[in-house]
């Protein structure tokens, strides 16, 4: 009965068995719903979100890294499999798998043209993003764009989206997936599986499991893309024999502006004043080296910086001096004519500011400021130091951003081996279970981040589980 | 230009666009305002009128609604370049057009009809307007030719006056001088993005005229329109330069220059006004402006009807329809003059500004 209403309502029959069943609606589960497609297998897609906010994480990113050895229509220059290999080393300090980061690596040398039959168009880097166009493919009109392209070719070839949709539970029996249990627009069904991938993402969204590893803190931390990652696919994998894989502390997080929506604030209320301010914790103190690298290399580290802050709250700290060298972020600053109005303002001590300010001042070194080099405007006897594009802070009036950890995703994952099989404890690979995205993305991704990887690692794998799935439906 | 709803809604969502800049591939505007960190209402202005309506922004854009951003900039822009058209009508007074301006068009194009009905009866026996007449001069019998030349040369030019005069407001709003107008190579670029609509090619994919998908829909009808309304205004170029320099009186024959260039012409716009008007009916609405959606259809209506009683007249006009169908076509187009200044016919010299503002900005930048 259930079953039907829904069908009438949606004109998808739910009592039908599909060859291939994605869980999840981002840019991961439409490559792997559309491979699968293509294939010739009938493909459903669940996804948790409304179709307005359809897509994930996907909806809020911009670009994803790829590797080429001469220029294309949209990459500069060349980005070896080599260069790439060493920068993911670097970022994840060793923590990866080599030959899956490899092999992923060595695939997105030849995604592009497989995007663009699907719809996804390109353009010159953005501006503001000089520095990675020789690595990064933009999208036009970014993330949601895409997942508008892939969403139009995945239903113009026939795989069946469902919206409002989330598995509540899966049914395993050893290493084989038998039924999957939805709630699709508040009504409870249960889908009979062939093959599924689980392309969900992390658990970012999910305070409460949040919580499990960062206690209180958790709920002062801001979740910059979709509220419907709560991990549910991902727990119900873990907790019926899926191995696992990552640190469930480890995460993609940058420090934003604390006044961010709660959920989706996106890539507006990102700040990139750190290397041109102090930063300082509630109790006015600062607490790390803001001017150790070029921002697009240190921005990946702020987020967990300030997690680790009391309340994960700081404090960004500047006069007119810094104000026109970085992009211009949703929110205006807190302004002050003094260092005193501008604490009292943001709610921190004001003698306490002045104090670190005033130490800080004195500890400038004079320099050739450039923001393009890591120049010699440093500080001196001070700890920590700021290594570059230290100026005084004296010119008013005087500017403040409030900072809070904004979580991308997470990296807890199961793991996966090269045909994105999901595999068991027990060490076999699971009968007909593929997994792509974040929820897997920790197989490459121990810690750190690299700009458009995780969209990289989502088509990648995407594309090699539906490939697989249809490989087992057809079988 | 004042502060309203519509500017501030504008301010927050460039405050919004700016920070996030992922459309900056789709149009003019993005890039233009990146040169700016605040955005006084002059600018908005601007941006607003630099704007195409292509939609793309919209489809692409992760603040769009139900997001509590509720970022809908082709919505927010629509609304405040039609403040714009208030803001810089001339005369002032005359601005409370754009007000309700559906409504004005048809009550003008209901009292141009009325008027060139009586002028026509009044000026001849009302018989000569039902019956048959042909040859040299046949169109005057229905309404005298100094009438017709006077009334034709006082409303256009009445439009052409007031359009210019609104141009110059704009203009020296947004903080330019007269003499910017005069760059070379400004106009040029200027001229190329206006005549071949650049910006309603989504970067060269076409734009979401309909919805998600891109199309070229609107571009097309939009050309059609445009260059057959040109077709048409050379055709009465020509044809006055017949019957002035040349002694030769209308109506001309079916192959002569005035007839085919109007016959094109004519389709063309007929063509054009069908897509856009279907557009305007089918096309998702979110981006649209409802309560400017009056102003839109009336003046497609008034082009499209100018076209299509251009056309009868050209196909009856050996019978004793003639004298009737000039006069209804003399009407609409009687109509068309005097409202131009005040219809959203304006568009096309506000956005002509924007797009050479534009030149000239991203040529300074360069330099």
């Amino acid at each position: 009965m259930l079953v039907s209403v829904l069908a009438a309502r949606n004109m998808i029959d739910l009592g039908r068995d599909y060859d291939v069943v994605v869980m999840g609606g981002g840019n991961a589960a439409l490559c792997a719903a559309i491979t699968a497609r293509q294939a010739g297998c009938s493909v459903l897609v669940l996804e948790h979100a409304p179709r307005d906010f359809r897509g994930g994480n996907s909806r809020h990113t911009r670009n994803l890294r790829v590797a080429h050895d001469v220029p294309t229509s949209v990459l500069t220059d060349r980005y070896s499999e080599d260069e790439y290999w060493q920068d993911l080393t670097r970022v994840t300090a060793g923590q990866t798998d080599e030959a899956l980061a490899r092999m992923t690596i060595k695939e997105t040398g030849s995604i592009l043209p497989w995007m663009e039959s699907c719809g996804v168009r390109f353009q010159p880097a953005l501006s503001g993003t000089l520095g990675l166009a020789r690595t990064n493919a933009f999208f036009l009109g970014g993330g949601k764009a895409l997942v508008n392209a892939y969403c139009a070719t995945a239903q113009k070839a026939g795989v069946d989206i469902l919206y409002d949709t989330e598995v509540q539970q899966l049914h395993l029996e050893g290493g084989a997936l038998r039924e999957i249990t939805v709630s699709s627009k508040g009504f409870p069904v249960t889908l009979r599986v062939k093959t599924a991938v689980a392309a969900s993402g992390g658990f970012q969204a999910n305070l409460a499991w949040l919580q499990e590893y960062w206690g209180e803190a958790a709920g002062n931390f801001l979740v910059r893309g979709t509220p419907y990652a709560k991990g549910k696919v991902l727990r119900e994998l873990l907790r019926q024999g899926a191995a696992r894989v990552g640190d469930p502390k480890q995460c993609h997080a940058v420090a934003i502006d604390a006044r961010a929506p709660k959920f989706d604030g996106g890539i507006v209320t990102r700040l990139d004043c750190v290397p041109y301010s102090v930063v300082v914790d509630q109790n006015a103190k600062r607490f790390y080296d803001e001017g150790e690298d070029f921002w697009p290399k240190r921005y990946a580290i702020w987020g967990l910086l300030v997690a680790h802050c009391p309340q994960q709250i700081a404090y960004s700290i500047m006069d007119s001096k810094s104000l026109p060298l970085f992009m211009p972020s949703v929110f205006p600053p807190v302004t002050s004519e003094t260092i005193g109005g501008l604490a009292s303002q943001l709610g921190i001590d004001p003698e306490a500011l002045q104090t670190t300010i005033a130490e800080y001042n004195a500890a400038v070194r004079a320099g050739a400021f450039n923001g393009q080099v890591l120049d010699d405007c440093r500080t001196e006897g001070l700890t920590p130091p700021k290594s570059h594009w230290a100026q005084r802070i004296d010119a008013p009036p005087y500017y403040g951003y409030p900072l809070r950890p904004g979580i991308t995703f997470t990296y807890l994952g199961v793991k996966v081996n090269h045909q994105a099989r999901v595999m068991m404890e027990e060490g076999s690979p699971s009968d007909n279970v593929f997994a792509a995205g974040e929820m897997m993305a920790g197989n490459i991704l121990g810690k750190g981040y690299l700009a458009g990887l995780g969209m990289s690692i989502g088509t990648v794998f995407g594309r090699i589980a539906g490939r697989e799935a249809a490989k087992v439906a057809h079988h | 230009m004042r502060t309203t709803d519509a500017i501030e809604d504008a301010r927050r969502a460039m405050q919004v666009c700016n920070s996030c800049r992922y459309c900056e591939g789709y149009c003019a505007v993005f890039p233009a305002m990146e040169l700016r960190r605040s955005f006084a209402n002059e600018d908005l202005g601007y941006l607003a009128n630099l704007c195409h309506n292509c939609r793309g922004c919209l489809y692409a854009c992760p603040y769009a609604p139900p997001h509590e951003f509720g970022i809908n900039l082709p919505r927010t822009f629509a609304e405040v370049r039609n403040e714009t058209y208030e803001e810089y009508a001339w005369p002032r007074p005359l601005a409370a057009a754009f007000k309700n301006n559906g409504v004005v068009l048809s009550l003008a194009a209901g009292l141009a009809l009325v008027a060139v009905f009586i002028c026509s009866m009044m000026l001849h026996d009302p018989a000569y307007l039902l019956s048959k007449h042909t040859g040299a001069g046949s169109f005057y019998k229905v309404i005298p030719f100094p009438v017709m030349l006077a009334a034709s040369i006082l409303t256009f030019g009445y439009a052409v006056l007031a359009l210019v005069m609104g141009f110059f407001n704009f203009w020296r709003d947004i903080g330019g001088r007269t003499g910017d107008i005069f760059s070379p190579t400004a106009l040029k670029t200027a001229a190329s993005d206006a005549l071949s609509l650049k910006y309603l090619g989504g970067g060269g994919h076409g734009c979401n005229d309909q919805d998600e998908s891109f199309s070229s829909h609107r571009r097309w009808s939009h050309h059609a329109l445009f260059y057959g309304f040109l077709l048409c205004t050379a055709s009465t170029i020509v044809a006055g330069i017949y019957d002035h320099f040349l002694q030769w009186i209308a109506p001309y024959p079916f192959l002569s220059l005035p007839v085919v260039l109007g016959t094109l012409g004519g389709i063309g716009m007929l063509v054009g006004c069908g897509g856009l008007f279907a557009l305007k009916l089918l096309a998702d609405q979110t981006p649209a402006a409802r309560n400017l959606l009056g102003a839109d259809v009336a003046l497609i209506l008034l082009l499209g009807i100018s076209a299509l009683s251009g056309l009868a007249l050209l196909a009856f006009r050996s019978t004793s329809g003639m004298g009737v169908l000039l006069a209804i076509h003399l009407s609409f187009i009687l109509a068309l003059f005097l409202v131009m200044p005040y219809s959203k016919f304006v568009h096309s010299v506000y956005r002509s500004g924007a797009l050479l503002w534009n030149a000239i900005e991203r040529k300074s930048k360069h330099e």
